[in-house]
């Protein structure tokens, strides 16, 4: 799992973005905790080819990336 | 479908950014310089009296703070946090400033620039962009500022409250800031427009996420075009407002509070663009973050204001005549100081 909080634009991307370009995982767990790094992993995701499910958890956001 | 959600509300900031700008110098703020962020801080700054060259409290800035407040507090999005390197936040936000009142302008007024016809603005967006590039070498090389952390009700509402209370003071005791009586400081739209459309963009901006440093950025680190579309909005919109009004004149001499040195152009936004990836964004970005609740750019916001009151007290500030031999010693000090910030912060990014 990625924790991604508290970290400014645009390192929760970069941490995912290195997470698929080491491990090439099927599934990616990250945790964030403003909308805006929300917006901008989804829009990651969709053009690397993963799919997108948030849940929020009380001031943080839980992403799960699964590969297309 | 989703993908125009994605992009609509980025595609309306930069243009209604870009029409703002214009309709503010129509109706009395300076040439190309409807709306610009260093400069209006730099206004600030005299205004409180923090410098004597140029002084004005510009209730655009007001506006976009409080707009930015607003539209995150109705969409759940105000968060008060900070803690991410707080004092290199602020020194940051200093250099950034003595870069743009080197080349005499933030990335906003830059493009807002190039929408007149300035051709120097050209010179200043290629040493933008190779400052983003030098930034984006450290930030995948594991720079990081650090985690910002929850913090209290308090800390996250004193940006708002102190914009809230320098406008309302403006009004009822006008006497005791500092106005321009020539220059710049003494060109603006009537305090009302300046505030609404301030507020406008605040919001937009704040919904959009528009900012200039992660338009490019975005695009090189993650071929993700949203942040530039709105770049290109304002461009656009810039473009043809001034095509309608008989403003465009494409030029390198003779353009409003602007200087043609290429060089010192070049690198002051070069300056720019390296200290504001650090950052995580633009200064107008750092505005509307600090409306949000976010005291690292509330800080860094500060840093500015300070950073104008070195640029005008010491000198260090471009003027139409071109830049000063302070000015440019400030810049390679800039340089020096952003190496060697982007240097010791880079084993942070690797945990």
């Amino acid at each position: 799992m990625i924790d991604a909080r508290g970290l400014s634009c645009p390192l929760p991307v970069v941490l995912t973005q290195k997470e698929i370009k080491n491990n090439h995982p099927d599934k990616i767990e990250i945790v964030v905790d403003n909308q805006c790094a929300v917006e901008n992993i989804s829009r990651f995701a969709d053009n690397n080819s993963y799919s997108v499910e948030v849940k929020e958890n009380g001031e943080d956001f839980n992403i799960v990336l699964t590969k297309k | 479908m989703k993908k125009i959600k994605d992009y609509i509300w980025i595609i309306i900031a930069g243009l209604i950014t870009g029409v703002a700008a214009i309709v503010l110098s129509a109706l009395g703020n300076p040439g190309n310089m409807g709306f610009c962020i260093a400069c209006f801080l730099r206004d600030i700054t005299g205004g409180i009296g923090l410098q004597s060259k140029i002084q004005y409290i510009r209730p655009e800035i007001i506006g976009l703070i409080l707009g930015s407040t607003i539209f995150a507090l109705i969409r759940k999005e105000f968060k008060p946090k900070g803690g991410s390197s707080p004092f290199l936040r602020f020194i940051l936000g200093n250099i950034v400033m003595i870069g743009s009142l080197m080349f005499l302008g933030c990335p906003l007024r830059m493009v807002i620039r190039l929408g007149g016809g300035d051709l120097n603005a050209i010179v200043g967006l290629v040493g933008f962009i190779f400052g983003i590039l030098v930034g984006i070498l450290f930030i995948k090389k594991g720079f990081s500022l650090g985690r910002a952390y929850k913090q209290t009700l308090a800390e996250g509402i004193a940006m708002p409250v102190v914009a809230l209370v320098l406008f309302v003071m403006t009004l009822v005791f006008p006497a005791l800031f500092f106005a321009s009586a020539e220059g710049p400081g003494s060109m603006h739209a009537p305090i009302i427009v300046s505030l609404v459309l301030g507020l406008v963009v605040g919001a937009l901006a704040q919904r959009s996420r528009l900012c200039f440093v992660g338009g490019v950025r975005d695009v090189v680190m993650f071929k993700d075009f949203k942040l530039i579309i709105g770049f290109v909005g304002v461009l656009v919109a810039v473009l043809i407002g001034n095509a309608i009004m008989g403003n465009v004149k494409f030029s390198f001499e003779g353009q409003a509070i602007a200087h043609t040195d290429g060089i010192w152009n070049f690198l002051g936004m070069t300056l720019v663009g390296w200290a504001s990836l650090l950052l995580g964004g633009c200064p107008l970005r750092q505005l509307i973050l600090s409306g949000e609740g976010n005291s690292d750019s509330a800080i860094t916001v500060v840093g500015m204001v300070f950073g104008a009151a070195l640029c005008h007290n010491f000198g260090l500030a471009s003027s139409g005549e071109g830049p000063t031999s302070n000015g440019m010693i400030a810049v390679v000090i800039g340089f020096v100081i952003v190496l060697l910030i982007s240097l010791l912060n880079l084993k942070r990014g690797k945990k």
